[in-house]
């Protein structure tokens, strides 16, 4: 049988494509723009899905998204609604949750045991025997389960993006179109978006006959089409409310981040089911799911119709059916029927109306579990129905129109509030906030001429508020006193099949039990029967559920109130809300070097570090020892470039450094290291680093990895609360570090370097700086590994040279590269501890061992308050030293003491593992850990408990474990090479390799490489077009901050900025960027002439100014499409960016400077970021490029002149 | 997702913060007493009312000052840590 009607107006299918698609293995074919549902309705297949508890079988209930009737699956996708799915050829789905197909779903057999599953009836039965829960558990997730994915199936990403708009439509009916029209009339930059994938919202199922209506719609959608500042998106829910507009716009494919200045939301009402028996059964469908079966897909929903109903709109679907060929019998609540002319119109047609009855129970044929018929009985006066008198009536289907419930989650997550007019039967807008409005039926307007009105009222409204208007606004336009919605359309029946929330398969009698035992709270009732909990969010159910407890509770719904609306009210795939996934990660720029050799790399907070290199065959301890070995005999180097450098320069510097810190540095001399230890105001460890002065005024110091980024930002603010003259500046990604340690490190080292090493001119804890390799670098004589050892600091764009220079250089002594797992074991052995390994959120100096760090007489510090409190108490344990014994490494896995292990003594824990070696370069296992204060004399043994139960032995031994005398410290020789200048070091991109793999054409220009081009001149000049990413990295950078540095700046003649993010060029094509109060950032054009001009100058200059060698990751994206780069990895408006106006912000969750420019007429933004995070950001873009059909470009398009 | 004013950068989204707690006067350590000292480095005023919230703009290194409302989460203004954030 074929239920398609003749082509009418309003449909919404084009019957000149015929498009072929699968469901539970049968083919079907259906027309473009038909749904799922539509299309199989149309072949009269009404048996479409199974309930969830029961596995009933259920059809076509709303046909718009807001129940779950039928999910489909196709393997890839799960939980697909098949009343928005658009069929397209090739399309192969098949109900969800069944076992043996939909037609006779075995799992129906849970119906037989419904009256055994009250509600609750899971939380009762299957908590004990808690050994059984298990099996309960297993059993019923391969029942409950709500589809299945494909093993094969792959995760199609789903980026999402950032948008932005004055004023957020929501809902394109005649509310929110003459609203939306209204608001951009004035100028106000609109996004109007719509659920369906058309405009016009009720227009086009629901007010169809009229040529007036139609007419207006017409008017209303050339209006939006002709305003420009009117953007539309169809197919997209706003699917949730976040503070100050941030709106979640999800769509089949992506989710969209919105911010709006304001909402107005005209999203209508859900058209309410009636509660009877059997009101689930195929063919049992709302009143406005029969309206759009017939308008929009022209299919013909039953061939006999009985119609529920309790308002108008029951009537016109009455005639509108009527007029599809249907028969109709009209069922209505109301003992005085319809008052308006509609009733007229019914009775001229000579349809058959009961006024005052109601359906008792939709009676299913005698083979399938369609409508066969329904039992009618009429109402007494309290509403009840009087069963005894009921009759049957034969149709195929029943149509419900009892009443709506404004669809207003977003308003309520927005802090709107709703008082139930009982009036209207309806909960309308009580408060709302400032730049929140509501429109159209939502707003308790039902006729469509003063939905219009009410449309544009909130319209203005809205521009008013945004400053947009200010003329006079209309009315609310007030209602004609007649509810659309029936106070209680809800009729018990003894055999429980009348369903209130068809999602969980809940009844009237599970509210009933639910009132029973005591859940009488809206909220409460919720979580026991589960009522709204299922997919479709209560769109159809906590309505009702609001008026049965109202009634149990007897009191009116406004008392008893709905539960809360929480976003998302309509689900969002994971995917989509994953997204593309940014985890920035920070790379040294030796990194490349350690993953070609194999390096294992390991996180540390969000840097990437080798641990150790292993070769084949060899064990990871194995490796981690030899390594360990390697510094101890010969020399080894090691990528220290994760430590924090920051600089301290100032008149107060070194009392900033004494407030910071517990030492003392006021009378460190020029040329000298320090230990630094830094507590937070309860005395606890937060760091610790060593602290190099360069000069009187200046400080260099390091901190820890992970703590680094955290420590300078406090620094920052005690900068400013302590007051002083103090200039800090976070140079860690800009700088590379590498410690070369060993006994050999200084003739290794002396081959590169013009700064004299011996022990008389540079004794340790000396500060020297100069020229290693050719590259400017200070060299700090630190030892922490316990061996004569140098740390040098060298910008990053050098440290491949550097790295590599010492590498051919170091051979003849047996120098080899050494991970940081060796490097912490050799701190180990040194007894040295590491803040947050050793250390935790409680330490305080007394109990690591480390008061002899605290400055003698100093009255003040942060932290030294509380530790002068904790001086006076007695500390509770004391970080020792813990040798064990060598037989322990043999045991089983699970008998070997590990980190965290807890230290016992009679019975009772005295301490904990903190740091632990198996295999040190001592020959015995060795380890640090907290213990009782009364148990840390020497030679005390104590035991360890493993994770067998095995107790471990330990005795406890003085710190450090090796070298007590600081002995080696010396070096085993002390023989002196020549000194050799070296060329100046070649400088690299942050992002060469990735560059050196696209194999552009090069040009070596001073002592960098520039990716010139990667494709033909033209092809390439059309990439940069629409979308080109370039990197500029190689370009010469310079930070210049200080009271003076403006006027001096000027007194070079050049350009300066007026104000903060001011930007202008430099002659060579640069760059200069006022980036603070008395900060500039400066960048060289290729021809790379300001800055060395500069920087000469500034070597005589006298002027309090501070100059840093700045090492940025420096891009370009270019084209017509960059902004839509930007649209999908930061989170601002990048439309509306001032051109050349600097913005700090974040891109991809990196932090970045963001010039929007443009390269002759081309749009072009500039992006600097640490250069650590360069690679990790390159790779993001690039790969976002792509999507976009953008592609990597050389430096030529950027700079053609330089290249013509 | 809220936004936020930084008194140099401008209104930009949360993410683009750090929060640093509650903004508080430290007592001269030299005459404070224990317990005072004790109240100032561990209590935390929760109750509802406007509260002065350090707040820091991670692209541009910004400490400011936010006074909040915590009934209402309403930021009721921003501000650079100076002489008005001490001695109010």
């Amino acid at each position: 049988m074929n239920r398609r009607l003749p082509p009418r107006d309003s449909e919404k299918i084009d019957r000149n494509q015929t498009v072929e698609f699968r469901f539970e293995g049968q083919t079907y074919r259906g027309f473009a723009g038909d749904v799922l549902s539509s299309a199989l309705w149309a072949h009269n297949v009404r048996l479409l899905g199974r309930s969830f508890k029961y596995h009933r079988p259920r059809g076509i209930y709303s046909l718009a998204n807001h129940d779950v009737n039928v999910l489909v699956e196709d393997g890839q996708r799960t939980n697909i609604r098949a009343d928005v799915l658009q069929i397209e050829a090739g399309l192969d789905v098949r109900a969800v949750n069944t076992w043996g197909g939909v037609k006779r779903d075995w799992l129906n057999v849970t119906e037989r045991f419904s009256r055994l599953m009250p509600v609750g009836f899971y939380y009762k039965a299957f908590h004990t025997p808690r050994r059984l829960f298990r099996f309960y558990e297993n059993q019923m997730r391969k029942i409950a389960g709500l589809g299945k994915i494909h093993a094969t199936s792959t995760a199609v990403p789903s980026p999402k993006d950032y948008s932005f708009c004055d004023l957020l439509v929501v809902g394109a009916g005649p509310a929110g179109l003459a609203a939306a029209v209204a608001a951009a009339e004035h100028g106000v930059d609109v996004l109007l978006v719509d659920e369906q994938p058309w405009l016009g919202g009720s227009f086009l199922w629901q007010q169809t006959g009229e040529a007036s209506s139609r007419k207006r719609l017409a008017t209303l959608l050339d209006q939006v089409e002709s305003l420009e500042n009117l953007r539309t998106r169809v197919s997209t829910q706003a699917a949730g409310w976040y503070a100050d507009h941030w709106i979640a716009l999800v769509n089949d494919q992506h989710l969209t981040k919105l911010r709006s200045q304001a909402m107005l939301t005209a999203t209508g009402c859900f058209e309410q089911p009636a509660v009877f028996q059997n009101n689930d059964l195929p063919g049992v469908m709302l009143g406005s799911a029969v309206q759009r079966l017939l308008h929009l897909y022209a299919v013909k929903p039953f061939e006999r119709a009985v119609v529920m109903t309790a308002n108008a709109d029951g009537y016109r679907v009455a005639l509108d059916l009527h007029a599809a060929g249907v028969s109709v019998v009209l069922v209505d609540l109301r003992f005085a029927g319809e008052p308006s002319e509609l009733a007229s119109r019914v009775e001229e047609l000579q349809l058959e109306v009961h006024t005052g009855h109601a359906i008792l129970e939709a009676l299913a044929t005698a083979r399938e579990p369609y409508v066969g018929g329904a039992l009618i009985c009429p109402l007494d006066a309290s509403g009840k129905l009087q069963s005894e008198k009921a009759r049957r009536i034969d149709c195929d289907g029943i149509a419900m129109s009892v009443g709506w419930m404004p669809n207003v989650g977003l308003v309520h997550q927005a802090g709107g509030r709703f008082h139930f007019s009982d009036q209207l039967q309806q909960f309308t807008p009580h408060t709302l906030p400032a730049t929140t409005f509501v429109a159209g039926r939502a707003n308790g307007v039902f006729d469509l001429e003063a939905q219009l009105v009410d449309g544009r009222r909130a319209g203005l409204e809205a521009a008013a508020r945004l400053g947009y208007f200010d003329g006079e606004i209309p009315q609310v336009p007030v209602s004609d006193n007649s509810s659309p919605s029936h106070a209680f359309p809800i009729f018990s029946h003894p055999q429980k099949k009348n369903f209130v929330d068809l999602d969980e398969d809940l009844h009237l009698a599970d509210f009933e039990n639910a009132h029973q035992e005591g859940y009488d709270n809206v909220e409460l009732l919720k979580r026991y029967t589960t009522v709204g909990m299922g997919p479709s969010q209560g769109k159809l159910s906590n309505m009702n559920a609001a008026r049965i407890l109202a009634r149990l509770n007897e009191a009116s719904v406004n008392d008893t109130s709905t539960t809360t609306a929480r976003p998302f009210h309509h689900p969002v795939p994971i995917g989509q809300l994953a997204g593309r996934r940014f985890h920035p990660q920070r790379r040294t720029p030796l990194h490349h070097w350690h993953v070609e050799r194999g390096a294992e790399m390991t996180f540390s907070g969000a840097w990437l570090r080798p641990e150790c290199y292993p070769t084949v065959g060899v064990g990871r301890e194995e490796t981690i020892l030899s390594e360990a070995e390697v510094i101890r005999n010969q020399v080894g180097m090691i990528d220290v470039s994760t430590l924090g450098k920051i600089h301290v320069r100032g008149p107060d510097a070194a009392t900033f450094l004494e407030h910071i810190y517990t030492g003392r540095f006021t009378q460190q001399p020029v040329g000298r290291v320090r230990y630094g230890l830094a507590c937070d105001e309860t005395g606890v460890i937060i760091e610790d680093g060593v602290i190099a002065r360069l000069a009187k005024t200046h400080f260099y110091v390091t901190a820890t990895t992970a703590g680094a980024a955290a420590f300078y930002r406090e620094m920052q603010r005690w900068a400013l609360i302590f007051e002083l003259d103090v200039n800090l500046v976070n140079v860690t990604g800009h700088l590379a570090a590498i410690s070369v340690a060993g006994p050999k490190s200084r003739e290794v080292l002396q081959q590169i370097t013009d700064i004299d090493l011996s022990a008389a001119a540079f004794d340790y804890l000396g500060v020297r700086e100069g020229m290693i390799a050719g590259a400017p670098a200070t060299i700090l004589r630190v030892g922490f590994v316990g061996e004569l050892g140098f740390e040098i600091h060298v910008p990053a764009s050098q440290a491949s040279h550097v790295w590599e220079t010492l590498q051919d250089h170091g051979s003849t002594w047996g120098m080899q590269p050494v991970g940081v797992e060796a490097q912490r074991l050799l701190r180990l052995e040194k007894g040295h501890l590491i803040v947050g390994q050793d250390t935790d959120a409680l330490t305080n100096p007394f109990e690591a061992d480390l008061s002899w760090a605290l400055g003698k007489n100093k009255t003040f510090f942060v932290g030294s308050r509380s530790l002068e409190i904790a001086r006076r108490q007695n500390s509770t344990r004391r970080l020792v030293g813990l040798k064990l014994p060598t037989e322990v490494t043999r045991a089983a896995a699970d008998a070997l003491p590990k980190e965290c292990h807890l230290i016992i003594s009679s019975g009772e824990i005295v301490g904990r593992i903190t740091s632990l070696a198996l295999h040190s370069t001592l020959g015995f296992p060795i380890a640090m850990g907290f213990l009782r204060p009364d148990l840390c004399g020497l030679g005390t043994r104590t035991e360890i408990r493993s994770d067998s139960g095995k107790m471990i032995e330990a005795e406890v031994v003085a710190l450090p474990f090796y070298d007590p005398q600081n002995e080696r410290q010396a070096g085993t020789s002390d023989l002196q090479t020549a000194q050799r200048g070296h060329a100046s070091a070649p400088r690299q991109s942050p992002v060469f390799q990735l560059l050196a793999s696209g194999e552009p054409a090069w040009r070596d220009l001073d002592q960098t490489r520039i990716a010139v081009r990667y494709q033909a001149e033209h092809t390439e000049d059309a990439v940069r077009r629409q979308l080109g990413l370039c990197d500029l990295s190689s370009l010469t950078k310079l930070n210049l901050q200080g009271p003076d540095a403006r006027s001096w700046l000027e007194a070079q003649a050049v350009d300066v900025p007026s104000e903060i993010y001011a930007t202008r060029q430099l002659a060579d094509d640069g760059w200069i960027i006022q980036t603070g109060r008395d900060e500039f950032f400066l960048e060289s054009g290729l021809r790379n002439q300001s800055i060395p001009t500069l920087l000469r100058q500034l070597e005589t200059s006298a002027e309090t100014m501070f100059s840093t060698q700045r090492e940025d990751g420096s891009f370009v994206l270019t084209g017509s499409r960059a902004q839509d780069v930007l649209a999908q990895t930061c989170g601002l408006d990048c439309c509306k960016l001032e051109v050349n106006r600097l913005v700090m912000t974040r891109v991809a969750g990196v932090s970045c400077m963001l010039l929007p420019s443009s390269i002759d007429d081309l749009t072009a933004f500039r992006l600097w970021m640490d250069p650590s995070y360069a690679v990790f950001l390159w790779e993001a873009l690039a790969e976002i490029c792509a999507s976009l059909g953008g592609d990597v470009v050389g430096a030529a398009g950027i700079f053609p002149e330089f290249f013509a | 997702m809220k936004i936020l004013n930084c008194p140099i950068n401008g209104p930009r989204p949360i993410q683009e913060f750090h929060y640093g707690g509650e903004v508080r006067s430290l007592p001269d350590s030299a005459t404070v007493t224990d317990a005072e000292w004790a109240d100032y480095v561990f209590h935390r005023a929760g109750e509802p009312g406007v509260k002065r919230e350090w707040w820091y703009h991670l692209a541009s290194g910004t400490w400011f000052v936010a006074e909040r409302d915590n009934r209402s989460d309403e930021i009721l203004r921003t501000y650079l840590y100076a002489a008005e954030a001490r001695h109010e």
